[in-house]
């Protein structure tokens, strides 16, 4: 049986200090266990679905819902949300000065156990969880007494940013350009540890402009994502087809 | 929704500090003159030197008139609207801590200060608490006595151990100083004295606990500390007041004297009542903190968190007269909705060899405007001599101010001076990251206040480190929604 975990339905969203419109009526439902990969031209809002599913405050839903296990995710404060089990790989990582990766990851962790009504880790539990769990992503005790992200490498931050996927154990994770900048190493790293968390029950939402992770991490679906709406919706065999003959034709055919 | 921190209303009643204590107290009437500084002097049966000292301030003080070089504005003080003394009623001076009034022990049992002596004496630390112009208790000062430490209020200090007093009381900081030093060389009520004699590491922290609780009531309390040769202690001076819609004056001072090989640090977890959201209400916190290092190696570190306040005016300095003297300054700075804090440090370098150290951090939110104000003086004798300042100051949301004014007036040539000075902003993009993996917005601003002053905190003793992370939490409380 099917079982919807995220339902977007006729979306528009957009910038809230100057009301700029990017996502013009998305439809799009995942179901769970699913893998859903979105493809799409530079700037035709991919980031920007990402961050109107999480509740980054610098957009504003104008039209159309978004459905998550029930919920409804405008209601919620980005925290809530993250609580309910929605995470997102920025494409961007932040760097927070003077808070060390260790401490950030304990804080994210307790706060999501304290929501969900689970008791929190104390120092020892955590630590034994986060060790575990960095050595399958190469992290280094030593990278995760540094502040969190701050003058980590591209790659060091994406794998960091699938060591929270893995410690967070969310039921939806969006990735955003999770694959970018990593070495090939790196990409199997991030790419098993993705593998590793994906259950039946966990989804994906992955944004790429490359198929190497794809290859890694196989989609059911295959979407090509252009001026704030999804245009056409394939398989993996859409994905290999978009690398030799890129958009245009689809772009065309939607004008 | 905009991507900017917004400011949300905090209000004073967040301060949970703010009650006020039912006392009967014995107060004198408004005014200053020098009929109000003899009755001073009168209730506390000082001795004649005393009085003669406090009267010559007065007369200086009317000659001198209010700083205002800091960037700070206020209403201007009335001083003959305040009343310089009030103590609470108790029925005679309590001998024992069994004897001290059970309302006035309560006060204490609700700021977390528990007047009492345990047991054990690991972790435990003697406290004086000073209650408005009085001395209301002193702890553990039998086994302070058994190694020769003397703790007790300055009042007591002034009959029993006079020759000290009269020795080192303004001998730091000299009633001419300042214009409040001036005035609280003239009215001083109460306040604590350490002696700590040759060769002795005190057993345990000392602290004072002041509290401001009668109405209309200037608080001008008086520390003093001497470390002889080669001994150690930890000091550390907390303080309170009720939530009142007037500013309450406090104008103190605090001497240190260290000599050969000795150490003293101080710490200060300053949480004066801050006033309300628009600014109403609050302590004008004016006051005068130095130490001489006047031995050979001696050490004197100020450790300071200061979150509360209406109006801060504070420069806790130390004089490196001794060859190889260290002085050293630690301050997280917070200030919220209307407070505005001017404060910084004085180090000047007299000794050859002579060290200091400045770690400043200024955190600003709301509409509040914190400036850093410090000083590095080194004389031409002052061989060798090293500074290291660095004064970061981080300011959450837009509508607050933080300006940085270091001073450096150097006459040697073989000194080292460092000054390294940043500026940043808690980002709306560091609050979504926070927030994305759970962790609510105000959590995020205090995790991320608490990484920004880890370096000052790790300084404070323990038992004060938790109490003052958690403060730093509640006086940011609403400045982010
Ligand atoms: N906060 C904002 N203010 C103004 N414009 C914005 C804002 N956020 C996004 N945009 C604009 O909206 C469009 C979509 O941006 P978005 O980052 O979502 O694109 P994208 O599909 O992720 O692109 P890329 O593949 O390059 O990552 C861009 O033109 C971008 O400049
Ligand atoms: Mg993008």
């Amino acid at each position: 049986m099917t079982q919807k975990l995220l339902e977007i339905k006729d979306l528009y969203a957009g910038v809230a200090e100057s009301g700029k419109e990017i996502i013009k009526g998305l439809n799009l439902t995942i179901n769970a266990g699913e893998t859903h990969a979105v493809m799409g031209p530079n700037g035709a809002g991919k980031s920007t679905l990402s961050y109107v599913l999480t509740g980054k405050p610098d957009y504003v839903v104008t039209g159309g819902s978004m459905r998550f296990a029930e919920h409804d995710l405008t209601a919620l404060k980005p925290e809530e949300r993250a609580a309910l089990g929605i995470f997102l790989s920025m494409q961007a990582p932040v760097e927070i000065p003077g808070v060390t990766t260790q401490n950030f990851l304990k804080h994210a962790i307790n706060a999501q156990r304290k929501y969900n009504n689970l008791p929190e880790l104390d120092a020892a539990e955590f630590l034994k969880l986060l060790r575990s769990a960095a050595k399958n992503f190469d992290i280094s005790s030593e990278m995760l007494k540094r502040e969190i992200n701050v003058g980590f490498s591209g790659g060091e931050k994406k794998r960091l940013e699938i060591l929270q996927l893995s410690l967070l154990q969310p039921k939806l994770a969006i990735l955003d350009e999770a694959d970018s900048g990593l070495d090939i190493d790196a990409l199997k790293i991030v790419s098993q540890g993705v593998n590793q968390w994906h259950t039946k029950e966990n989804s994906l939402l992955i944004i790429t402009h490359h198929l190497d992770l794809l290859r890694q991490i196989k989609p059911d679906f295959v979407h090509i994502y252009a001026d704030g709406k999804i245009i056409k919706t394939g398989d993996m065999a859409l994905a290999e087809e978009l690398e030799t003959s890129g958009y245009k034709n689809y772009l065309d055919a939607a004008k | 929704m905009t991507d900017k921190p917004q400011i949300e209303d905090l209000s004073g009643d967040k301060y949970k500090y703010g009650f006020t204590t039912e006392i009967e107290a014995d107060t004198a009437p408004c005014g200053l003159n020098e009929d109000i500084i003899r009755l001073i002097s009168a209730k506390k049966n000082e001795p004649e030197w005393l009085l003669e000292r406090r009267l010559k301030a007065y007369r200086h003080w009317l000659t001198m008139s209010e700083p205002h070089w800091a960037k700070l504005k206020y209403d201007a003080v009335d001083f003959q609207a305040l009343s310089y003394y009030a103590a609470p009623k108790q029925k005679a001076k309590p001998k024992s801590l069994e004897d001290v009034d059970k309302t006035l022990l309560d006060t204490y049992n609700k700021l977390g200060i528990p007047l009492k002596e345990q047991e054990a004496l690991s972790g435990v630390v003697a406290v004086d608490a000073v209650f408005d112009s009085v001395s209301v208790a002193t702890t553990y000062r039998a086994k302070l006595a058994q190694s020769g430490i003397i703790f007790c209020s300055i009042s007591e200090a002034v009959k029993e151990h006079p020759e000290l007093v009269q020795k080192y009381l303004g001998s730091v900081v000299p009633y001419t100083d300042n214009f409040y030093a001036c005035l609280n060389s003239a009215v001083f009520t109460d306040g604590s004295f350490v002696y700590i004699p040759k060769g002795v590491k005190a057993p345990m922290e000392l602290s004072t606990y002041f509290r401001i609780n009668a109405q209309n009531t200037g608080q001008f309390e008086r520390t003093l500390i001497v470390a002889e040769d080669d001994s150690y202690v930890s000091y550390l001076e907390g303080c309170t007041a009720p939530q009142r819609d007037e500013n309450q004056l406090h104008a103190a001072i605090v001497e240190i004297v260290v000599m050969n090989n000795a150490e003293v640090k101080y710490s200060t977890v300053q949480n004066w009542y801050p006033g309300d959201k628009d600014g109403k209400g609050g302590v004008y916190n004016f006051v005068t903190k130095r130490a001489a290092c006047r031995g050979i190696n001696s050490k004197v570190s100020w450790t300071q968190v200061e979150t509360g306040s209406a109006v801060t005016w504070k420069y806790p300095s130390c004089i490196l007269q001794g060859d190889n003297s260290v002085g050293e300054f630690y301050s997280v700075a917070i200030t919220n909705n209307r407070q505005q804090a001017d404060t910084g440090t004085k180090m000047i370098h007299l000794g050859k060899n002579t060290r200091s150290k400045i770690i400043s951090k200024g955190i600003s939110a709301g509409f509040s405007n914190q400036t850093y104000r410090g000083l590095v003086d080194i004389a031409a004798n002052a061989k060798n001599a090293r500074n290291y300042s660095q004064c970061d100051s981080l300011l959450i949301g837009s509508t607050c101010g933080s300006h940085t004014v270091p001073y450096i007036r150097n006459r040697s040539k073989s000194a080292v001076l460092e000054h390294e000075a940043t500026t940043s902003k808690i980002s709306a993009e560091q609050l979504f990251y926070c927030q994305q993996r759970g962790i609510k917005e105000e959590e995020a601003v205090g995790l991320i206040v608490n990484g920004f002053c880890k370096e000052v905190m790790q300084k404070l003793p323990m038992e004060f480190a938790i109490e003052a992370g958690k403060l730093i939490n509640i006086s940011l409380e609403g400045s982010v929604g």
